[in-house]
């Protein structure tokens, strides 16, 4: 066996330990503030993640995988991309949001067509909004229903797209 | 055109052939179940006033007769996935269930791969190999629109896929991971069926690619062979016409690996694989596998064979 480093190494995935107890690698999130932190900040219940593995690629990027494989394991990627950690403000990616968000009942801001077309474009907006500050789930109405589109950031009264470049379109 | 002159011999209406692969082919996307239903997408594109019509052998696939870009919501979303009509044959044939162990061999970018994942409900591991890490971005990017969290992408020569990666939490260092219940080689080729969609996909086509190639074609078919299970099915298919890159390659690995061709279902026109070619003859099972032409169903050409392993 190889001794585990004590440092994140970004060559591969590392799962994350279950609890604080069994943390090895300083500053790795676990899988119980992970799930805590979906259900703390957009009510998304942990049972939602019941099926999925968390790890660590990159410093303070956590991918969902729905298996489980030995870790470490050293390839181009597991699952999803789906929160940034290891900051003040966890973020989570709009991937996880649109597979996820769905069940969230909190942070969660309903905008209009219009609104979320500027969102979607990547343009920030002025937006009343009565919760929390920090990053939201941006939802519109898509076929009769509401939809997670991405994330925003709120602050100042205004509401900042964070669709990362590649996914911003023209709509 | 010319090249395509050689296939004259197994064609039967060899003018029509080659009057459809002069035709423009008509845009097609799939409905990606992960992230929505066929109903719901079907409602999203009404309400984006995108023109559809329904594929008749598949009810996720759609033919958008106005060509549209992928600037709209339902595409946002990631419940639309562009992807040609014939290229979602491999994956159906495949038939991967929830909770199996899959590899798709030459994955990238990505469209059969997430259509593999949907298959599986997004449950059991999919193993997605590609030897070129531009293309691994495409396949990721795509997977990550699809939402897909059961993937695992590995860059290698699939010939030399190794299962370690995978072997099961609590193994030890060094054992292998436990072998596939399918696979999909859906391996590089040198593209003749893609004449509609890119008119200079003959261009540089010359005999020595073909050969060439499918020396390539052979290595990946028997290394999918080698790591799926004995009763696993692997799915061969490319998106030529050219015996050498189809036959011939599963005429090897009969004779190579552990493994049959088996019958299988095709709910769209086709014709049967052939047995003789350019002075060589086939083992008479490639009979079983399916050769699709533009001119059979108005798509693009493609080739499809299913196989058992046999230990």
């Amino acid at each position: 066996m190889c001794p585990e480093p004590r440092e994140n190494d970004s060559t591969r995935f590392d799962r994350l330990p279950a609890t604080a107890e069994e943390r090895v690698v300083e500053g790795r999130p676990t899988r119980e503030e992970v799930l805590d932190w979906w259900d703390d900040r957009f009510g998304v219940p942990p049972a939602t993640f019941e099926n999925h593995t968390f790890w660590e690629h990159g410093a303070g990027k956590i991918w969902a995988f729905a298996g489980d494989v030995a870790s470490p394991v050293a390839i181009e990627g597991l699952g999803l991309t789906f929160l940034r950690t290891r900051r003040e403000h966890w973020k989570p990616t709009l991937e996880a949001v649109q597979r996820f968000g769905g069940a969230a009942e909190d942070c969660v801001i309903h905008v209009s067509r219009e609104e979320a077309a500027t969102f979607v474009a990547g343009d920030d907006q002025e937006l009343d909004w009565d919760g929390d500050w920090g990053y939201l789930i941006v939802t519109t109405d898509i076929a009769g229903e509401p939809e997670p589109v991405g994330v925003g950031l709120y602050v100042h009264g205004e509401l900042r797209s964070q669709v990362p470049k590649g996914r911003r379109r023209d709509l | 055109m010319d090249v395509l002159e050689r296939y004259e011999p197994l064609i039967d209406d060899f003018d029509a052939f080659l009057a459809a692969c002069e035709r423009p082919l008509p845009s097609v996307v799939r409905v990606n179940t992960l992230k929505t239903t066929v109903e719901r997408a079907r409602a999203a594109m009404d309400e984006a006033d995108i023109a559809y019509e329904p594929c008749e052998w598949h009810d996720g696939l759609f033919a958008l007769p106005e060509d549209q870009p992928g600037t709209n919501w339902p595409y946002v979303l990631g419940w639309l996935h562009g992807q040609e009509e014939v290229s979602a044959v491999p994956a159906e044939v495949l038939d991967p269930q929830p909770g199996e162990r899959v590899w798709d061999a030459c994955a990238a970018p990505g469209s059969k791969t997430t259509q593999l994942a949907a298959l599986m409900d997004d449950t059991g591991l999919l193993v997605a190999t590609d030897n070129n890490l531009g293309r691994i971005s495409a396949l990721r990017s795509n997977a990550e629109r699809g939402g897909v969290t059961n993937v695992a992408v590995t860059h290698e020569d699939a010939r030399n896929h190794s299962l370690k990666p995978f072997r099961g939490p609590d193994s030890e260092e060094g054992r292998e991971g436990a072998p596939y219940d399918r696979a999909l080689v859906d391996v590089p080729c040198s593209c003749e069926g893609t004449i509609r969609k890119n008119p200079d996909a003959l261009e540089d086509w010359n005999l020595d690619h073909v050969d060439g190639i499918s020396g390539v074609q052979k290595g990946v078919l028997r290394r999918a062979v080698q790591t799926t299970r004995e009763g696993g099915t692997v799915v061969y298919s490319t998106c030529t016409f050219a015996p050498e890159e189809n036959e011939a390659v599963l005429d090897y690995a009969l004779a190579e690996e552990d493994c049959e061709l088996v019958e299988f279902d095709l709910p769209l026109d086709h014709a049967l694989g052939i047995t003789e070619w350019d002075g060589e003859t086939y083992d008479e099972s490639v009979r079983r596998a399916k050769r699709i032409y533009p001119h059979h169903n108005d798509t693009g050409g493609f080739f499809c064979a299913k196989l058992e392993v046999t230990a």
